[in-house]
């Protein structure tokens, strides 16, 4: 194989799978806080037309990428809303928040489908995905809040008697949770495509989803789980290059047919996942118990 | 300032009449929200609210097209019910609706010019068989390797969705339909039959309404009913009582594939008459909305299902008559569930209020 070609593939998988870091990164702060977002997929969509709409609109890159993270923190707002102060059902807010935010960004996004905008180079974000999983890592590992943020995790009643805020927390990791997953729809309608279409992640908020499993909520783990489903959805494209006859459409199965293969591999383990995921994960916190 | 602000008391026991009238309290929140939305638009409120939930059903055709959105969201949601009992949640049911209308719809584009009386009633058992073995997969997953069942029925749904849109650009193409990715037509014996002539609601709501009865009397009188109730409220009581966890997995997960699997094939040969990509507008996604608006209860999610139908109708007149797109209606399903997640603190909570 010739240097170029590598050089492209590479290059390839770097910018396609930038946006998997971002929303698996988040949401596993978001888990190891000991909530389960199932809003992924929603505040991606919703984040990545907030995004493209302001850029039409204003021009402004750095406007685009503002708003695109707060409608992020709105969305996520709403969702810690419902399961830290109303204790309503994690699974089933998720699904809402990701039901309402397919529903809200096509209304959003309906006049702006086939815009024509200046895309903007995505190799700020690619760094920047490696950065914020070192830090992530750091911040868990290395540092005080990070433990009280693990703490939190896996017994919020623990938590809460040494006196540490457990609402708060988990509002905070929600929020930033919520962040990550507005920005890294942001990338991927303003440096990946750049364009705007109805439903463009793909189901690629799901993918993240199984990313934090594959990666045994680890954050370093999160770069390499990305990195093979990025390069599995990239190199099903260069088999249909090669020539290997196969329909287009099995082809395109490939992503969801490795995060499904991925995850029973991992969850084979019984103990494996019970032993790293955070022991509070989907239980609500109430003080007055 | 504070003692404005009530604090959450836990109730002794949860309140039966807030759950049945949270549901209540969530439309009639979403409905205030949505006038505030529609004043936002710059639309009189009330001309939208009317526009929206009452115009679409004011005429008989209009009940007619309620009824027919209305079908397969009831049948799905009932089948997912079997689920969520025991909290399972199988999130994939536009998959296994998807693999229904591709096992049902196969075997009426194969016998695409045969007119018999056993055509239709072979597609429903083909429907049901290709939702069931779709939905095998999740459960054996679950069961045999320990995998999240939300993550692996997610993926199946892309993949099903792949395989239809192979199926009709492919090999089920119509060889005379151009290059428009769509099979033949079924035969007139594989539709199903219209109740009313002139209108588009058929013979698929009476499957729905009898699958609806079998699902009431297994959960009420049946000793798998009951297994389902107690595995879902404890666990350990089910392990303890010696039910095993697996076979409920199986057996709710198969009930439920089945169910959308005929959704999928009663959309197919009932109104649409062929297959194509877009067979179904997010029904399987909806139908949880349906499931936990009605409480997982037949009754409930009768009329569930009939006031998310209405979303749907009054969405494309917004389209139609006020330029707003249609896909308002997922904004409104989403926000029925949200208040009523937040409303559900009632059931168990009360509010309390410092004097």
């Amino acid at each position: 194989m010739d240097f170029e070609l590598l050089y492209g593939i590479v290059k390839i998988i770097l910018i396609a799978t930038t946006p998997l870091v971002f929303a698996g990164i988040g949401e596993l702060v978001t888990e190891k806080s000991g909530v389960l977002n199932l809003g992924v997929e929603g505040m991606m969509l919703v984040g990545a037309v907030t995004a493209f709409v302001t850029l039409v609109i204003t021009g402004n890159y750095i406007l685009a990428f503002t708003f695109s993270i707060l409608s992020g923190v709105i969305m996520s707002s709403l969702f810690a809303f419902l399961v830290l102060i109303l204790m309503s059902n994690q699974i089933a807010t998720g699904l809402a928040l990701t039901i309402f935010g397919i529903g809200l960004s096509s209304m959003i996004g309906k006049n702006y489908i086939g815009t024509p905008i200046e895309g903007l180079s995505p190799w700020f974000f690619v760094i920047f995905s490696f950065v914020i999983v070192f830090f992530i890592s750091y911040f868990f590992y290395k540092t005080k809040a990070g433990l009280i943020l693990r703490a939190v995790g896996e017994s919020h009643n623990s938590a809460h008697a040494l006196g540490y805020g457990v609402l708060k927390i988990r509002f905070c990791s929600i929020i930033f949770g919520g962040a990550m997953c507005a920005l890294a729809g942001s990338y991927m309608s303003i440096c990946y495509a750049p364009m705007w279409q109805e439903n463009m992640t793909a189901g690629r908020g799901w993918i993240a989803l199984a990313l934090v499993v594959f990666a045994t909520w680890k954050p370093g783990r999160i770069l390499i789980g990305a990195y093979i489903f990025g390069g599995v959805s990239i190199l099903q494209m260069n088999f249909q290059a090669w020539g290997l006859s196969l329909p287009g459409q099995f082809f395109n199965m490939a992503p969801y047919l490795a995060t499904l293969i991925v995850l029973v591999l991992i969850s084979s383990n019984k103990l494996r996942v019970k032993l790293s995921a955070p022991a509070a994960l989907t239980i609500p916190f109430f003080k007055g118990r | 300032m504070n003692k404005f602000i009530p604090t959450i008391v836990s109730r002794p026991q949860s309140s039966n009449l807030m759950n049945v009238l949270v549901p209540v309290i969530a439309v009639i929140l979403t409905l205030l929200t949505g006038s505030i939305i529609f004043s936002i638009m710059g639309f009189n409120p009330f001309f939208a609210l009317h526009t929206f939930f009452i115009s679409p059903i004011s005429t008989s055709y209009g009940i007619s097209e309620l009824l027919v959105k209305a079908t397969p969201l009831a049948l799905i949601a009932i089948g997912l019910a079997f689920c969520f009992k025991n909290n399972i949640y199988n999130i994939g049911a536009e998959g296994q609706l998807t693999m229904g209308a591709i096992f049902g719809g196969g075997i009426g584009i194969y016998f695409y010019d045969t007119n018999a009386f056993w055509l239709l009633p072979l597609m429903i058992l083909g429907g049901a068989i290709g939702g069931a073995l779709w939905a095998m997969i999740p459960a054996l997953l679950k069961t045999k390797f320990n995998t999240n069942e939300i993550l692996t029925s997610l993926m199946l749904v892309y993949v099903a969705l792949l395989i239809l849109d192979y199926l009709v650009v492919g090999p089920w193409k119509d060889p005379l339909g151009y290059s428009f990715p769509k099979t033949r037509q079924f035969s007139e014996s594989g539709r199903m039959p219209l109740l009313f002539s002139g209108l588009r609601v058929h013979f698929g709501l009476i499957i729905t309404l009898v699958l609806i009865f079998f699902s009431w009397f297994i959960f009420s009188k049946t000793i798998f009913g009951f297994q389902l109730k107690v595995s879902g409220y404890s666990p350990t009581a089910a392990r303890y009582a010696g039910f095993s966890q697996n076979i409920l997995v199986y057996l709710a997960f198969g009930i439920c594939g089945a169910f959308a699997g005929i959704a999928g094939l009663s959309e197919v040969s009932g109104p649409i008459g062929l297959l194509y990509r877009d067979i179904s507008p997010n029904y399987g996604f909806t139908a949880i909305i349906v499931a936990f608006l009605g409480r997982l209860h037949p009754i409930g999610i009768i009329f569930a299902s009939l006031i998310i139908a209405l979303t749907y109708l009054g969405a494309e007149d917004a389209q139609l008559f006020m330029q707003i797109p249609a896909a308002v209606g997922f904004v409104f399903q989403g926000l029925i569930l949200f208040y009523l997640l937040g409303a559900d603190l009632l059931v168990n909570y009360k509010l309390g209020f410092n004097k």
